[in-house]
C-alpha cells in the first residue's frame, strides 16, 4: 500500500507546530499501524530528517501509553481496540490519513504527537485508592464476600488502562468517563465504601481543577474507548457525588 | 575464586523466613524519616515495594521511563497469579507450590527463596482483595481459581485474562496513597543510566529526564532496581518496546553479579512472524491449551500446500493430521510445561512441516474444532436439545468458547484478520520471560552493598523455567512482603548517614561517563538507524542463542556480536540532540546495552554443558530429544562478574543444595 | 458548599432539573394549547385560569423564568468552559463518528430556541404582561382564543414557528435522556427512558407543529 500522511509535527511544547505531509511506500496490510509509523521515521532518518515522536510501549493494547488521533478519532477507525491494535488493512492504497495527538488543555503537547498525560494521575493522588496498609495480616481475602455481579461490575471499570481516547473524543475534552471508571470500581465493593464519600469529591475536584471540559453525555467516549467502559459509570459517579454532596 | 555467600538462614526450610525476620535488624519509626531510598521500575515488584516502603515511613524516590507508573509491562500479564489459599480444597499447601515452583524451574532454583514465595503467596491475595483488586468470583461472592500448565491443583486467582492489569493497578494505587501524602516523589519519563558508588556502596543514582535530556543526580541511602528482564534482546518479543535491561546491566557494570542469563523462557503460543516489518510479538495466554488441540500436518506435502495457500487447514482430513503433543507426551498432552510444548513446535517446523509462510516456515496450529464440538453437545444436552444437528452443535459450543476465550479470539482476529472459530489458530513460540537476572542473595540484596534487585530482573526464584501465573506471585512477594523487612537489615546503620550529598566526585564521574556516552551517540553520524543493529542482534540470537542452541552457534554467536558491537559505535546514526525528547537516543543506549547482555548470555548458554528448563542444548539430549540436566555437574548458579568484556566475564558459582527435595528428571510423558 | 456549586457534576445536575421543570412545563402548555384545536370554550377557560391564578401567577410564573434564564445561562457557561477545555482544535474531527449531531450541537439548537422565545414572548406574553399589568385592562375570559388564532394567519410566523419546534425536537432528542443521565439516573430502566425521551421529542413539538398549522389553514 502506498499511503499520504498528514502529520502534526511539533519541537517542543513551546513551539509553535503545524501539519506535515509524508509519502509512505509498500505497507504491508498485515503491518500494524504503528509499524506503519516505525517505517516512516527509519525512512525520515535515513534521509537525515528527524523521526517523528509518538508514545506507545507494549504494543498490544493493555498499557495505554499509545495514543493518536487518527482521521478525527482516537485510535483511528476500529472500535475496542488502541492505536498499537489497529492494522493497516482498515486503510486502502491511496489514502491520505491524517494524524493527530490527543488534544486537550489538560494535555499539553509534549513534542510532535506526544502529548503529557500526567493530569490523569494526579486525579488519581486524589482519591484513587483504598486505604490500607500493607501487613501480611489483613483480613482473608475471603473474608469480605463480593456478589459476583457487582464483583464483574467492578472489573469491568476497573479495566480503564488510561489512555485518554475518552478526552480525546469528547467534543468537550471531559475526562468522566476515566474518573468515573476509578469512582464506580470502589463504589462497587465493599472495601471501597469506607471512602467513597471523600473519594469523589475530591477526584472530582482535581478532576476540575486540571481544566476538563463538562460532560454533556454525547456518549462519543463510551464508542472510542478501547475497554468499552460503559457511561452506566458516568451515572454511577453523578450519583455518587451527589450523595456525597448531601451528606 | 570468590564464594558467593546467598545469607540462606538456619534451620528447618518452613522456619526460616520467620527466624529471619525474628532475627534481622529493624529500623524505628524516626529514623525511617532520614532515610531516603531509591526504586527504579514501577512495576508489580518496584511498584508494591515503593508503596510498602513509604507506607513504613522511608522516603522514596520511584522512577519509570514510562508517563506514568500504571504502564509497566506487568500490566501485560494476562492469566492470573498463584497462591497456596486451598480455597477449592484440593490438597493444595504452602510444600506443594514450593515443590511445583522447583520442579517446574528444573531444580535450579534456591529452595529457601522458593519455599518463601510459596509462603507468602496468600498475603499477596489478602492484600490485594482489600486494596480494591477485582478478582473472579463465584456466584457465593467468594474467589474464583482456575488451573495452569505443569500442576495438579486450581491455585490461580484470576481476573479475566488481565490479571496483570488488575494487580498492577492495584500496587499504582497504592503508590497514588503515598504521593498524594508526599511519601513517593514520582519521576516518570526519567530513564536511569547509571548507579552511583560511594565508598562501595550504592548511594543515587544517575537519570535523564526523558522530557527535557537534563541529566540529573539522585542520592538515596540505597537503590532498588526492579526494571525487569531482558526478553528484547531478540528484538521480537512479548515484551513492551521499551522494557530494557540498561539499569541492570549498568549495575551489573558497577560490580553487581549477574546470574544465569542463558535461562530464558520461549512461550509456546503467540502469534507468529508475519514480516520484515513485525516490531514485536503478541502471546496468546496458557489457558488456550487447556481446550486447543496443537498439530501440523502428517505429510510434508499438505504442510507445503498449506504455506502455498493452496490447502486449508479444515480440509485435511483427521487422519492426516499430526498432534505430535499428544502423540509425544501422552499424559500431559497439550499442557506440557512451556519449554517442552515450544521446543517441540520448533522441532517439527525444522522438519519442515511448519504451516506459516514467512521466511522460516515458523508457525503450527491450535485448534478448537474438537472443544466446539465437544461443549456443543455438552450444552446440547443441558438445554435438552435432542438430535441437534451439526450446525446447532457448533453454534453452541462456539458459544461456550466465546465466554471462556472471547477477548483472545478476538484478539488474534484483530491481529490476523482468520477467524479462529472457523479455522485453527496459527501460533509459534516466542520469547517471553527472562529467568535469569542480577544475582541477589536472601535478602534481595545484590553483590553491591545496598544495591536491591528484585521482581523479573533478579535471578531468584524460577530456576531454569517458570511456571504460569508465578511471576506475578515473584514480583509482588518481592515488593510487598520481602524488600520490606531485609532492607531495613542494611539501612539500620544508616540512621545517623544524613541526607546523601550529590556534588561529590563519585556523582560528578558518574554524570559524566554519562554525558559522555550519550554525546558520542549523538556525534556518531554514522549511516544505520538503532533498530538495523537490534534487528541484527535479535536474528543472531534467535538463530543461535534461541529455542535450541549447540556449542558452534554459540562461539559464532559470541564473536558475531562482538563484531556486531563494534559496527555500532563506529555506524550507528542517532538524530536530533541529547537536550530534548529523543526517543532514538534512549533506544540507542538500550541497544548498546543489549549488545554487551547478548555476548554474556550465549557465553553462559555455551558454559553450561547441560539441557535445562528453557536452555536447551542439543548436545545433551536424550535419545528421544528431551533435555538431559547434568545434576552433578551443573548444580549452581552461574553468577558473572563483569571484568570489562563481557565474554571474558569470571564465573562465581553458587552451589544449590537441595535438602527437602530430591532432584529428579522432569517428565510429562 | 462552595463545591456543589461550582464543580462540573453539580452544574450539569443544575442543567438537568431545570430541564425536567421545563419538559413538565412544555407538556403542559402543549396540553393546554391543544385544547384549542377541538374546543375554544376549553382552551378559553384554560388559559384564563393560567392568566389570573395567583398561585400561577406569582409563584409559577417567576419560577419558570429563572428556569428558564438559568437553563440558557449555564448553558452558556457550560459551553465556555467545554471550549477552552481544547484550547488547541483538531484539524480533522470527526464528531460524527462516535456520537449524534443533536448531542453535539446543543448548543446551536438552544440558541434557536433562545431567538424563538423572544419571537414568541413578544407575541403572546408582553403583550400579555401589558394588557394586564401595564394597562390594567378589564379581563375578559374569552378573549384568549382569538388572540392565539389571529397570530397563526401570518404564513412567515407560522413557518418560523414550525422550524424552532424543529429544533426544540432536536434538542429534546438528546436532552430528555441526557438529563436522566445527569442526576445518576441509569439502570434497566435506561432503555424505556430512551423510547420515552425519543417519543417526547418526536410527538410534542410535531404536536405544536399541528396546531400551528391547524389554525393557519382554518383560518384560510
Amino acid at each position: 500500500m502506498n499511503l499520504t500522511l498528514k502529520i502534526w509535527r511539533q519541537k517542543n511544547a513551546d513551539a509553535k507546530g503545524a501539519m506535515e505531509t509524508y509519502q509512505v511506500e509498500n505497507i504491508s496490510p498485515d503491518s500494524s499501524f504503528l509499524e506503519m509509523l516505525d517505517i516512516l521515521n527509519d525512512q525520515l532518518i535515513n534521509e537525515g530528517k528527524e523521526p517523528v515522536a509518538f508514545d506507545h510501549d507494549c504494543r498490544e493494547g493493555i498499557c495505554g501509553m499509545c495514543s493518536l488521533q487518527i482521521n478525527g478519532e482516537p485510535h483511528g477507525p476500529g472500535r475496542g481496540i488502541t492505536t498499537c491494535q489497529l492494522h493497516m488493512r482498515k486503510f486502502s492504497d491511496g489514502d491520505t490519513i491524517f494524524i493527530e495527538p490527543f488534544r486537550a488543555k489538560a494535555f499539553p503537547v509534549i513534542k510532535d504527537l506526544v502529548v503529557d498525560r500526567t493530569s490523569f494521575d494526579r486525579i488519581q493522588h486524589a482519591g484513587g485508592y483504598i486505604s490500607v496498609n500493607t501487613s501480611g495480616n489483613t483480613q482473608d481475602a475471603n473474608g469480605i464476600p463480593v456478589e459476583k455481579h457487582k464483583a464483574d461490575k467492578a472489573f469491568d471499570a476497573a479495566t480503564c488502562i488510561g489512555c485518554g481516547a475518552c478526552v480525546a473524543a469528547c467534543k468537550n475534552a471531559s475526562a468522566m468517563l476515566f474518573t468515573s471508571a476509578k469512582v464506580s470500581q470502589f463504589a462497587l465493593l465493599p472495601q471501597g465504601r469506607i471512602e467513597a464519600t471523600e473519594r469523589v469529591l475530591n477526584m472530582v475536584k482535581q478532576m476540575d481543577l486540571e481544566g476538563f471540559g463538562n460532560c454533556t453525555n454525547t456518549g462519543a467516549c463510551e464508542i472510542e474507548c478501547p475497554k468499552g467502559i460503559s457511561l452506566e459509570n458516568i451515572a454511577r459517579m453523578n450519583r455518587e457525588y451527589l450523595k456525597a454532596s448531601l451528606k | 575464586m570468590a564464594t558467593l555467600d546467598s545469607r540462606i538462614p538456619e534451620g528447618p526450610l518452613a522456619d526460616k523466613w520467620t527466624n529471619h525476620k525474628n532475627n534481622i535488624r529493624l529500623v524505628n519509626p524516626a529514623n525511617k524519616r532520614k532515610i531516603d531510598v531509591i526504586i527504579v521500575g514501577t512495576g508489580l515488584a518496584g511498584g508494591s515495594a515503593a508503596a510498602t516502603l513509604a507506607e513504613l515511613g522511608y522516603n522514596v524516590k520511584a522512577f519509570c521511563y514510562q508517563d506514568s507508573p500504571r504502564r509497566a509491562h506487568s500490566i501485560a500479564a494476562q492469566g492470573g497469579i498463584n497462591a497456596a489459599k486451598n480455597y477449592q480444597g484440593d490438597g493444595d499447601s504452602i510444600y506443594r507450590l514450593f515443590y511445583d515452583t522447583i520442579k517446574g524451574g528444573d531444580y535450579r532454583s534456591r529452595e529457601a527463596n522458593v519455599y518463601r514465595l510459596a509462603e507468602v503467596s496468600g498475603n499477596i491475595i489478602d492484600q490485594c482483595v482489600a486494596q480494591g483488586v477485582p478478582f473472579a468470583r463465584d456466584y457465593g461472592g467468594l474467589l474464583d481459581n482456575r488451573s495452569f500448565g505443569g500442576v495438579l491443583v486450581s491455585r490461580t486467582f484470576y481476573a479475566k485474562g488481565q490479571t496483570g492489569q488488575q494487580l498492577l493497578l492495584g500496587a499504582y494505587s497504592a503508590m497514588n496513597r503515598q504521593i498524594a501524602k508526599g511519601k513517593i516523589t514520582m519521576y516518570n519519563r526519567h530513564e536511569m543510566l547509571d548507579v552511583v558508588l560511594v565508598d562501595g556502596k550504592a548511594r543515587g543514582i544517575i537519570a535523564r529526564n526523558l522530557i527535557t535530556g537534563e541529566i540529573e543526580r539522585h542520592s538515596a541511602h540505597a537503590v532498588v532496581i526492579a526494571t525487569g528482564g531482558y526478553g528484547n534482546v531478540f528484538f521480537l518479543s512479548t515484551n513492551a518496546m521499551g522494557s530494557n535491561a540498561t539499569a541492570a546491566w549498568k549495575i551489573h557494570k558497577r560490580g553487581a553479579y549477574f546470574a544465569n542469563p542463558c535461562y530464558t523462557q520461549i512461550h509456546p503460543t503467540c502469534i507468529p512472524v508475519h514480516g520484515d516489518q513485525q516490531s514485536k510479538l503478541t502471546l496468546m495466554s496458557e489457558s488456550l491449551r487447556n481446550d486447543g488441540r496443537i498439530w501440523v500436518p502428517k505429510k510434508i506435502e499438505d504442510a507445503q500446500a498449506v504455506r502455498e495457500g493452496k490447502l486449508k487447514p479444515t480440509d485435511i482430513a483427521e487422519e492426516d493430521r499430526d498432534y505430535y503433543l499428544e502423540r509425544r507426551y501422552p499424559s500431559f498432552g497439550n499442557l506440557v510445561p512451556r519449554d517442552v510444548a515450544s521446543r517441540a513446535a520448533k522441532e517439527r517446523c525444522d522438519a519442515g512441516y511448519g504451516v506459516v509462510n514467512n521466511s522460516t516456515n515458523e508457525g503450527v496450529f491450535l485448534d478448537f474444532s474438537s472443544a466446539i464440538e465437544r461443549y456443543g453437545k455438552e450444552q446440547a444436552h443441558i438445554k435438552g436439545v435432542h438430535n441437534p444437528s451439526k450446525e446447532k452443535i457448533v453454534e453452541l459450543g462456539e458459544e461456550v468458547i466465546a465466554s471462556k476465550y472471547g477477548n483472545l479470539f478476538d484478539m488474534y482476529r484483530q491481529i490476523t484478520d482468520d477467524n479462529p472459530y472457523k479455522t485453527p489458530m496459527k501460533i509459534y513460540p516466542a520469547v517471553h520471560y527472562t529467568m535469569g537476572g542480577i544475582w541477589v542473595d536472601y535478602n534481595l540484596m545484590t553483590t553491591v552493598p545496598g544495591l536491591y534487585s528484585i521482581g523479573e530482573a533478579n535471578f531468584s526464584d524460577h530456576g531454569a523455567n517458570r511456571l504460569g501465573a508465578s511471576a506475578l506471585m515473584q514480583g509482588l512477594a518481592d515488593g510487598y512482603f520481602v524488600l520490606p523487612y531485609t532492607i531495613g537489615d542494611y539501612l539500620a546503620d544508616d540512621i545517623r548517614t544524613g541526607p546523601i550529598p550529590t556534588d561529590t566526585p563519585e556523582f560528578e564521574q558518574a554524570e559524566k561517563n554519562v554525558t559522555d556516552s550519550i554525546d558520542k551517540l549523538i556525534n556518531n553520524n554514522g549511516k544505520h538507524s538503532v533498530d538495523y543493529f537490534h534487528k541484527q542482534l535479535g536474528h543472531i540470537m534467535w538463530n543461535k542463542v534461541g529455542m535450541a542452541r549447540n556449542a558452534q552457534g554459540l562461539n559464532e554467536a559470541i564473536h558475531e556480536i562482538a563484531e556486531l558491537r563494534e559496527q555500532f559505535w563506529k555506524e550507528v546514526r542517532v538524530p536530533g540532540t541529547a537536550g530534548e525528547f529523543n526517543q532514538e537516543l534512549e533506544k540507542a543506549g538500550r541497544v548498546a546495552d543489549f549488545l554487551e547482555l547478548g555476548e554474556l548470555f550465549a557465553r553462559d548458554a555455551l558454559e553450561r554443558n547441560e539441557s535445562c528448563g528453557g536452555h536447551y542444548r542439543e548436545e545433551y539430549q536424550t535419545e528421544e530429544g528431551e533435555a538431559r540436566r547434568d545434576d552433578e555437574h551443573y548444580t549452581y548458579v552461574a553468577a558473572w562478574e563483569y571484568t570489562g568484556k563481557p565474554s571474558e566475564a569470571v564465573l562465581h558459582k553458587e552451589d544449590l543444595k537441595f535438602e527437602n527435595v530430591e532432584l529428579k528428571t522432569r517428565s510429562y510423558k | 458548599m462552595s463545591g456543589i456549586i461550582k464543580s462540573s457534576i453539580a452544574r450539569k445536575v443544575a442543567m438537568a432539573l431545570s430541564a425536567f421543570f421545563l419538559l413538565v412545563f412544555l407538556l403542559q402548555h402543549f396540553l393546554i394549547n391543544f385544547t384549542s384545536v377541538f374546543s375554544a370554550d376549553t382552551f378559553n377557560e384554560l388559559s384564563h385560569f393560567m392568566g389570573t391564578d395567583p398561585f400561577i401567577q406569582f409563584l409559577m410564573q417567576p419560577i419558570l423564568i429563572i428556569g428558564v434564564v438559568f437553563h440558557f445561562v449555564m448553558g452558556f457557561i457550560l459551553e465556555a468552559r467545554n471550549n477552552s477545555a481544547r484550547n488547541v482544535k483538531y484539524v480533522k474531527y470527526s464528531g460524527g463518528a462516535n456520537a449524534s449531531w443533536m448531542s453535539r450541537n446543543m448548543i446551536y439548537s438552544g440558541i434557536v430556541i433562545l431567538a424563538f422565545l423572544g419571537l414568541h414572548f413578544y407575541d403572546f406574553w408582553f403583550p400579555e404582561i401589558a394588557h394586564k399589568y401595564v394597562h390594567a385592562l378589564h379581563e375578559d375570559p374569552g378573549r384568549y382564543y382569538g388572540e392565539m388564532v389571529v397570530k397563526f394567519h401570518n404564513p412567515v410566523r407560522v413557518g418560523l414557528y414550525c422550524l424552532a419546534f424543529v429544533f426544540l425536537a432536536l434538542h429534546l432528542m438528546h436532552g430528555f435522556s441526557s438529563a436522566f443521565q445527569s442526576v445518576g439516573f441509569n439502570n434497566k430502566y435506561t432503555p424505556a427512558v430512551k423510547k420515552l425521551g425519543k417519543a417526547y421529542a418526536i410527538l410534542i413539538p410535531l404536536g405544536f407543529i399541528f396546531i400551528a398549522l391547524f389554525h393557519y389553514f382554518n383560518s384560510l
